[in-house]
């Protein structure tokens, strides 16, 4: 019970942590998922090969193995010397990025056909459709599976912390070495999640009313 | 497809030449991104000849060979365990008892919601501690710690997926069943969970490719399997003054991404078969549940028959 307490600023850490990476992997992933999206419907062949070969290989790969890529492979041929932080948005946003893909691309086929065979009869470009009228509505589609990607996110997030990323796992990591009961450490741990994908899915619950839009 | 076909039309001879246009230029960064992969991996002298010789040596490839023997005793273990614990979970979260019911569901909801290595890491130092009391010995508290991780996380996913999958078959065959007499486990074993496993196949198939991707967790508690070796082997093996992550990396990597794709085309073929076939239950579709509340609601949606 008194873990809590007694490393209250550590918890507290690892729970900043924790949400700092979420955020900046989920900001990337939701970056490069929408432009590979864009890809994949896109009428230019390469560019869709592209993007299936993306999503094919970056979601048949165990994150563990994004991460071991990320924090031994990267800095010895990109850039060294990248805080632990940094690399472990790369692999988590990487990885989620395929997710992001997928998802927005099942939301575009939601789009009513009409929708952008009446965009292009005003003559806009194969851009402007996608940019004005067909993903404005996919994105209401896309918020629930979406909000299920980000808590799946913020769980992975973990892995991060195995690799020397202070977070919740590092925190717990850290508090099981200095002797205090595991089963303690395990509660208040989950219980933190528990609190970050809560306020995750409520988020998203507001998002979908605020755009929900009869069609 | 579809989604192409809602955004553009059949090009016409001037947007097949801007098309053309597009398709080089895409062609060109696309090969310019592996160019420059392939100029940096050079440059740091990964792509000499001795750097990939190493896999002709017979210990690298028995490594590699046990590493992939490990990781699939993990799955095969775990697969099993949890396909069994998701249908009791299932069975008691549907039960006629209260108790039962909320045991079940706060299992459930406890393991969905948190990280998977957090169970296993917690698993871990427990059968560690209690490792002579428990009788194992060697790498056993990494496996067990491993596959029983696995097994609650993949179980309560599973035990979702059945539970839409049971929601999703017309009331009326639940209703006929009890008026020709059944029991309730009758009616249960015989009449609901058939169809529901049929359907949810897909799905089932598709969490499966999520368990054989996370025994690579077992990396983290030091256990060896395919990842871990993968490591170890990479740090051992000097070539050129020059560790060998990157050759073993893309090897290994290529291993986990065709066991995975074999999994999933597996999920895919039983889901167009399922589709032939008129039962009235709509099959799930394949693709990858990301959370398990995502597998819930996208098996239940199509079906519409929730009650």
């Amino acid at each position: 019970m008194n873990v809590l307490l007694d490393y209250l600023p550590e918890f507290r850490d690892g729970f900043l942590g924790t949400l700092a990476i979420t955020a900046s992997a989920a900001l990337l992933a939701l970056v490069l998922g929408v432009l590979i999206a864009g890809f994949r419907v896109s009428p230019v062949p390469p560019l869709r090969a592209f993007g299936t070969a993306w999503v094919t290989v970056l979601r048949n790969t165990p994150l563990t193995l994004l991460f071991l890529v990320a924090f031994f492979v990267v800095p010895q041929i990109l850039f060294q010397g990248a805080s632990p932080y940094v690399l472990g948005t790369l692999a988590l946003g990487f990885y989620t990025s395929s997710f992001v893909c997928e998802a927005v691309r099942s939301g575009i086929t939601t789009v009513p056909l009409g929708q952008a065979e009446a965009a292009r009869s005003l003559g806009m470009t194969f851009s402007q459709t996608l940019r004005l009228i067909v993903l404005p509505q996919a994105a209401r589609t896309v918020i629930p599976p979406l909000s299920s990607i980000i808590i799946a996110l913020t769980k992975n997030s973990a892995i991060a912390g195995a690799f020397g990323y202070g977070e919740l796992f590092n925190v717990s990591k850290l508090l099981n070495d200095r002797g205090y009961p595991i089963a303690w450490i395990f509660l208040w741990t989950a219980l933190a999640y528990l609190v970050i994908t809560f306020a995750v899915s409520g988020l998203f619950r507001l998002l979908e009313r605020r755009l929900e839009v009869a069609r | 497809m579809s989604g192409a076909s809602v955004l553009y039309d059949v090009p016409g001879p001037k947007a097949r030449a801007r098309n053309r246009v597009y398709s080089v230029l895409g062609a060109l960064a696309v090969l310019g991104l592996i160019a420059f992969a392939v100029l940096r991996l050079d440059a740091k002298g990964q792509l000499d000849p001795k750097v990939w010789e190493i896999f002709n040596y017979a210990g690298v490839r028995t490594g590699i060979r046990d590493g992939v023997l490990t990781t699939l005793q993990v799955f095969a273990v775990a697969a099993v365990l949890s396909l069994a614990l998701g249908l009791l979970l299932t069975v008691a979260r549907l039960s006629d008892h209260q108790p039962i019911r909320w045991l079940a569901t706060g299992f459930i909801e406890l393991f969905r919601a948190v990280p998977l290595l957090i169970t296993i890491y917690a698993l871990w130092v427990v059968l560690l501690s209690n490792r002579d009391a428990l009788g194992l010995t060697g790498s056993q508290p990494q496996f067990w710690a491993l596959v029983a991780g696995l097994t609650v996380y993949n179980g309560s996913v599973q035990a979702e997926v059945l539970r839409a999958g049971i929601n999703a078959v017309p009331k009326g065959q639940r209703e006929a069943a009890y008026a020709l007499g059944m029991s309730k486990t009758q009616v249960m074993t015989t009449v609901l969970l058939p169809q529901a496993i049929r359907a949810m196949l897909p799905t089932i198939i598709s969490q499966l490719v999520v368990t054989l991707k996370d025994t690579s967790l077992g990396y983290i508690i030091t256990f060896e399997e395919l990842l871990y070796t993968a490591r170890l082997m990479s740090t051992n093996i000097i070539v050129n003054g020059n560790d060998t992550y990157i050759p073993v990396i893309i090897v290994i990597g290529s291993i986990y991404v065709a066991m995975c794709l074999a999994l999933s085309a597996l999920a895919n073929w039983i889901e167009r078969r399922g589709r032939r076939a008129r039962t009235g239950i709509e099959v799930a579709p394949a693709a990858e549940p990301v959370a398990a509340a995502d597998a819930a609601e996208g098996a239940a949606a199509p079906a519409g028959t929730k009650d």
